[in-house]
């Protein structure tokens, strides 16, 4: 069977200063540390008593107390068990850990909060009239992107020359539902005329099948191979192919259908009858398509439709789910999954603006197509591509994915829940509740371990090298019963 | 053809929301016109006033 497919999605937001004179790096060490002071504030942290100059993993006490921000890289970790640091220039967030589709959804969007509230920290550290900007978008349409990964657990014994083949016909043609939209191509030389809107924010920049890179000659299956955790048992599939999702309904389709697809693979009940002859020509043919009509190469000879894979991939995903069950995806996300995606499926092939409360590219067309043809503009026009960036502003009172009518999955409550609290369904519980209850006693954490400070004794590493260890329902209780981490280690039998 | 067959397959329960929730067609488009109107509207407002400098600005770089 399967191995829980156990989830999580890091997003790089696009960020830009106004009103100031500062750079990338600068300006998302600043929004970062402007978070976490806070934070602290509101946790009652005493920062005075912390050293200086510990692990970047941790909590880096240097950086929250600087006045004035350095360009050394922030990287502090949460009490919801996310990392929230600064990679490359971009401020980015990895959701912690997460069991489902749904959960890791509702992370997502907390990350979204946890970044307009950093916006709004940040101002009054900022010169006078100055503002920084986030977008929840993956490329500048300039030619620059930047990822929204997701990561899912994978059994090691599955080999992953089947992955790569079987997962690959999902790669390329899921944008038909998930992709979140770009007006223009940034392949070079291609311009507004050729392809005025396409589906995917990010399949122009992809030019290889498989391979390392993630910044270059990026491929579609990404073949890091960092698991995290217990490398004798696990992958953890590292996914650079994905937009980031403004639609509640994207993300949980996005990743829900990729862990099921990736369930079936590892269970070796998906076949190569969808293999792609050219999937790095493909990918981009399918997302510069929105009429979604023009077929794709299989590597039998047969041409599909990027929908017919997706329907292909959705009848298998029926099938599996009633027949073997869908316990690794969890059997309620699965149900919830795939209903989705077929009514966006049946949507985007029928009538697309059916499905604009669903589909980013959908609702993000339905504006840009009709203020278009409100004011008369052309498709080269600046304001078009100022919507579409406008679409994924952080800024509440201008975010236009927040008027398109896109309709909700998460429970609001429960987004502003989990900014601070971890999930109880994964190891991401120990690490987050040992942060909030002892931040004076973590030297540092990281995904598969923390390091104790209880004292006098030397420092105390905890290696948590199983995903699904450390929830609630195993270590709640013995955090709650012990008053010093000393305590918790000596209960917990280290 | 194949294909075909497995789409119209998915557990019953599912193909009747399907139907459900396709609405007659004259008054679905009739209310999703209104609807687009009234975002539009509300988008001549919040957008950003002075769109090409905006766009021009916002340069990124590279990342993952």
């Amino acid at each position: 069977m399967a191995i829980p497919k156990v989830c999580g999605i890091e997003t790089e937001y696009g960020i830009l200063v106004r009103g100031a004179d500062s750079n990338p790096v600068s300006a998302s060490s600043l929004l970062i540390t402007a978070y976490l002071g806070s934070v602290q504030r509101r946790a009652g942290w005493d920062f005075e008593d912390e050293r200086p100059g510990r692990d970047a993993r941790g909590f880096s006490v240097d950086d929250l107390l600087a006045p004035e921000v350095d360009t050394a890289l922030v990287n502090a970790v949460l009490t919801n068990g996310a990392r929230y640091y600064v990679d490359h220039a971009h401020p980015e967030i990895s959701t912690p850990e997460c069991s489902t589709a749904r959960e890791a959804l509702v992370y997502d969007r907390a990350a979204e909060e946890i970044v307009r509230l950093s916006m709004a920290a940040a101002r009054p550290l900022l010169p006078e009239g100055a503002e920084i900007l986030c977008h929840k978008n993956n490329s500048d349409g300039k030619g620059n992107s930047y990822g929204c990964h997701e990561n899912y657990l994978v059994g090691r014994d599955v080999p992953f020359a089947r992955i790569v083949h079987q997962i690959t016909p999902h790669f390329v043609t899921r944008q038909v539902v998930v992709g979140a939209g770009k007006v223009g191509c940034e392949l070079p030389g291609v311009g507004t005329d050729e392809v005025p809107f396409q589906l995917s924010q990010r399949a122009d920049f992809f030019e290889e099948e498989v391979g390392l890179e993630t910044t270059l000659k990026r491929p579609i299956v990404n073949t890091r191979d960092e698991p995290h955790c217990d490398a004798t048992k696990y992958r953890r599939l590292h996914v650079i192919v994905g937009d980031a999702n403004m639609s509640e309904a994207a993300t949980l389709v996005k990743v829900g259908a990729t862990a099921l697809v990736l369930a079936m693979i590892e269970d070796d009940v998906l076949g190569d009858e969808m293999a792609l002859a050219n999937p790095v020509t493909a990918i981009r043919q399918v997302s510069h398509d929105p009429t979604l009509r023009q077929t794709v190469l299989l590597r039998s000879g047969r041409r599909v439709t990027a929908l017919e894979v997706q329907w292909w991939l959705l009848g298998k995903a029926v099938r599996y789910a009633a027949g073997r069950g869908a316990e690794a995806v969890g059997e309620s996300t699965a149900a919830e999954v795939l209903t989705l995606w077929e009514q966006m499926l049946t949507g985007v092939e029928a009538s697309p603006g059916t499905v604009a409360d669903l589909v980013d590219w959908v609702a993000k067309e339905r504006i840009i197509d009709g203020y278009a043809n409100r004011h008369g503009l052309d498709a080269g026009d600046a304001r078009l591509k100022a919507l579409d960036l406008q679409y994924h502003d952080m800024r509440p009172d201008r975010c236009l994915a927040d008027r398109a009518g896109l309709r909700r999955f998460a429970d609001s409550d429960d987004v502003l829940r989990v900014v601070t609290e971890p999930p109880e369904t994964t190891r991401a519980y120990f690490r987050g509740r040992c942060l909030a209850k002892w931040p004076d006693a973590v030297v540092a954490a990281n995904w598969d371990s923390m390091v104790f400070d209880v004292g006098t004794d030397p420092l105390r590493r905890v290696p948590m090298m199983e995903p699904l260890r450390g929830t609630a329902s195993s270590v709640a209780r013995l955090i709650d019963d012990s008053d010093t981490p000393a305590e918790l280690l000596a209960r917990l039998g280290g | 053809m194949a294909e075909r067959t497995q789409k119209q397959k998915p557990a019953p329960s599912r193909a009747e929301e399907t139907v459900d929730e396709a609405p007659p067609v004259a008054a679905s488009g009739d209310k999703l016109k209104a609807e687009l109107d009234d975002l539009l509207d509300e988008i001549d407002e919040v957008l950003e006033t002075n769109a090409e400098d905006f766009v021009k600005s916002y340069v990124q770089k590279g990342g993952e």
